[in-house]
């Protein structure tokens, strides 16, 4: 640990990305409190050095352990819009978990909460996970479960999600909102946009400067 | 002195003069602006870095043609993909060895330090982070890695991340993030004898539940934990994640000075002690409010198992398991309500992980286990949380208590808490584990099932070949 700040390069300029404005599919209902990272995507999924293909890997021991899981159900196949109950995505912080959801086009996560960590990681891959009251996670759930043809559309702004005649009201924290909305929902670009102010605050501290 | 400590503060003017929680004065001092999100962009300390969370990082960042901000920033090792059995260099499990190879390319091409098994340093990043003194008050740190909370029991605001957010402070050694609010946590009072960190981490998530500490940092304080080691105050942090929290800190005192006195990346002479002034000034104000407060009693603490899917679901080793309406759990795991976890039959015991993986937490172990064996059906692991641990354990010669009491006397790594290495459960088998997880899955075969104890608890049950109350077993042990 020197003693100097270093100075670090300035990096080659950042892609926009798209802006996630809505987002409509079908439904899969996932019904289960604290549904942990490691039953998303077990541990053994994550000795690679990419992401690829992890998408053939959610939830693979739940869906052996139980044949009615709703990812084997063939009547959820290609939903994009994974309706869970609380605390989704709860314990590690393994990125493969979203990253494998993201991969197997689900675009948007409706629950009654979530881990932080998790709602941040899908987040930077452009997925929204918006919360929602428990009873209107219940309808929601219920709803495609008897249809699961139902188109569900999912207004990013106001937080509405519509599925045929039911109409329910979610929230995304704003920043998270407003970073869908322009597009800067990969916070790259913004973190490099003042370096000079990044090396100012290395300057000053005190455990940076050497005490 | 005093000019000094002027010229060194680095509190933005807002806090200097209002009462705050270290968690604000942290936060502020390393705020370098707030985005047009209304995030912080948050500046980065320390950064480590390990094998599993990273390889697609460096991969997003050479497309893009970036390159490591802050390399002297930055700290790697490998810890989850090791095996224990033999460090030995190519690993046989050949994606092991890909990762392994991975890291070492990234970290030579960014200038990066990294501790690989031949180094003598190397272990569990949240092991050898305060180990070698890199881990420091008021700093704030971030890892791919949920139990990077671990770090803040020296005083440390330490956020565990994802890949993309690794990329991001790779890239420019900043977070985008929404501030926390603070909940004190207060433990006060005298644990009693057989009751370890582990158990009053247990009985807090128990208490507060898998999700009450979402949107928080929870400051642990009271005075059990300041008469904690610091060994026992990273067994408490780090299973802030277990109850939701992303962060989880203890003010530092003497005990962390003490702590980080002479460690390699600490400062040292004069700088030491305008560091110690700097830590205290960064310190929670004894006036300062908070969004919550809850308190503990040490003395109601007993030890605790679980019993369930999540670390919440616990019991009193002495108590049968409450009406839980959780059947999921109670299926899984084989048990029912009214059913109690002490006499369940283990096949397995780990004492080992971030969690408990220290020299602290072997030596309270081997106390039990001396002049005992293990039981015969029983599998013993004991997995160092570092090479410096497993030195000092050695020189202790605690290798010996444990290898003639029948356990197996591992090289350092995460092994069985996560079941990446070739250390894992297997069918059903059951598994007493000083690790911080009993997911479903968690420990290495699908349908293994966990209980989560003290190593004390742990080395208890692997004698007796079931899960039994460790008091029993301290009777006639000296203090």
């Amino acid at each position: 640990m020197s003693a100097q700040p270093p100075v670090p390069s300035p990096q080659p300029p950042v892609r926009a990305a798209a802006a996630v404005t809505n987002i409509a599919g079908r439904g899969l209902p996932l019904r289960g409190d604290d549904i942990d990272t490691d039953r998303i995507m077990p541990a053994r999924f994550l000795k690679a050095i990419s992401f690829e293909g992890l998408e053939g890997h959610l939830f693979e021991d739940d869906r052996r352990a139980n044949a009615a899981h709703p990812f084997n159900d063939p009547k959820y196949a290609g939903a994009s819009i994974l309706i869970v109950n609380s605390n989704f995505g709860c314990g590690s912080s393994r990125e493969h978990a979203p990253q494998g959801l993201a991969r197997a086009g689900f675009g948007a996560i409706v629950g009654r909460s979530f881990s932080e960590i998790f709602q941040g990681n899908a987040a930077m891959l452009g997925v929204p996970c918006f919360v929602a009251a428990p009873a209107d996670i219940d309808r929601l759930q219920g709803l495609i479960e008897a249809k699961p043809e139902t188109t569900i559309e999912v207004d990013v702004a106001t937080g509405r999600i519509t599925a045929a005649s039911t109409v329910v009201e979610a929230s995304l924290p704003a920043a998270l909102r407003d970073g869908f909305l322009s597009g800067q929902w990969n916070p790259t670009a913004m973190l490099l946009d003042h370096f000079e102010d990044v090396r100012a605050v290395a300057a000053r501290l005190p455990y940076i400067r050497g005490f | 002195m005093s000019r000094r400590l002027d010229t060194i503060n680095a509190q933005p003017p807002s806090t200097l003069h209002m009462a705050a929680t270290l968690f604000q004065k942290v936060w502020d001092a390393h705020t370098v602006r707030t985005l047009p999100s209304g995030q912080t962009q948050l500046f980065v300390g320390l950064h480590l870095v390990h094998e599993v969370t990273t390889p697609q990082a460096f991969d997003m960042m050479r497309q893009h043609g970036w390159k490591v901000a802050f390399p002297e920033r930055t700290f790697a090792t490998v810890d989850h993909i090791v095996p224990t059995s033999s460090q030995k260099r190519p690993f046989l499990d050949v994606m092991a060895e890909e990762m392994m190879s991975a890291l070492e390319r990234n970290c030579r091409d960014a200038g990066i330090s990294l501790w690989t098994p031949d180094s003598g340093n190397q272990g569990i990043v949240h092991v050898i982070g305060p180990e070698l003194g890199l881990t420091q008050p008021a700093m704030t740190i971030a890892c791919g890695d949920s139990h990077t909370s671990t770090h803040g029991a020296l005083g440390a605001i330490a956020f565990g991340i994802g890949t993309s957010q690794v990329r991001d402070v790779l890239t420019s050694q900043c977070l985008a993030l929404d501030p926390l609010k603070v909940r004190r946590v207060e433990v006060n009072g005298r644990l009693n004898r057989g009751v370890y960190a582990k158990d009053v981490i247990l009985t807090i998530i128990r208490r507060l539940g898998v999700q009450g500490g979402v949107g928080f940092a929870y400051e642990y304080g009271g005075t059990t934990l300041d008469a904690m080691t610091i060994d026992e105050r990273m067994t408490i942090c780090n299973m802030s994640i277990e109850g939701g929290a992303r962060i989880g800190y203890v003010n530092p005192d003497e005990t962390t000075f003490e702590f980080l006195r002479g460690r390699r990346f600490a400062p040292a002479g004069d700088a030491f002690d305008r560091a110690v002034a700097w830590w205290r000034q960064m310190s929670t104000d004894a006036n300062a409010s908070y969004d919550d407060r809850v308190v503990f009693e040490a003395a109601a603490i007993e030890p605790t198992v679980t019993w369930g899917i999540n670390p919440g679901q616990s019991v009193a080793v002495s108590e049968p398991i409450e009406a839980a309406p959780d059947d999921e759990a109670l299926a899984f795991m084989g048990f029912s309500n009214g059913s109690k976890v002490q006499g369940t039959r283990i096949d397995v015991a780990f004492i080992g992980s971030c969690t408990n993986g220290r020299l602290s937490d072997l030596e309270d172990a081997a106390r039990i286990v001396r002049g005992h064996h293990v039981a015969p059906h029983v599998k013993a692991l004991i997995v160092p949380g570092s090479q410096a641990v497993s030195r000092a354990a050695e020189a202790r010669g605690l290798n010996e208590v444990f290898i003639e009491a029948g356990f197996e006397w591992r090289g350092a790594g995460c092994s069985m808490c996560l079941g990446m290495n070739p250390d894992k459960l297997e069918g059903r088998q059951i598994s007493a584990s000083s690790s911080n997880r009993n997911f479903k899955g968690r420990q290495g075969s699908p349908t293994g099932r966990t209980l989560l104890m003290s190593p004390a608890m742990v080395a208890a049950a692997a004698i007796a070949g079931e899960v039994v109350d460790v008091r029993e077993m301290l009777e006639g042990v000296p203090a």
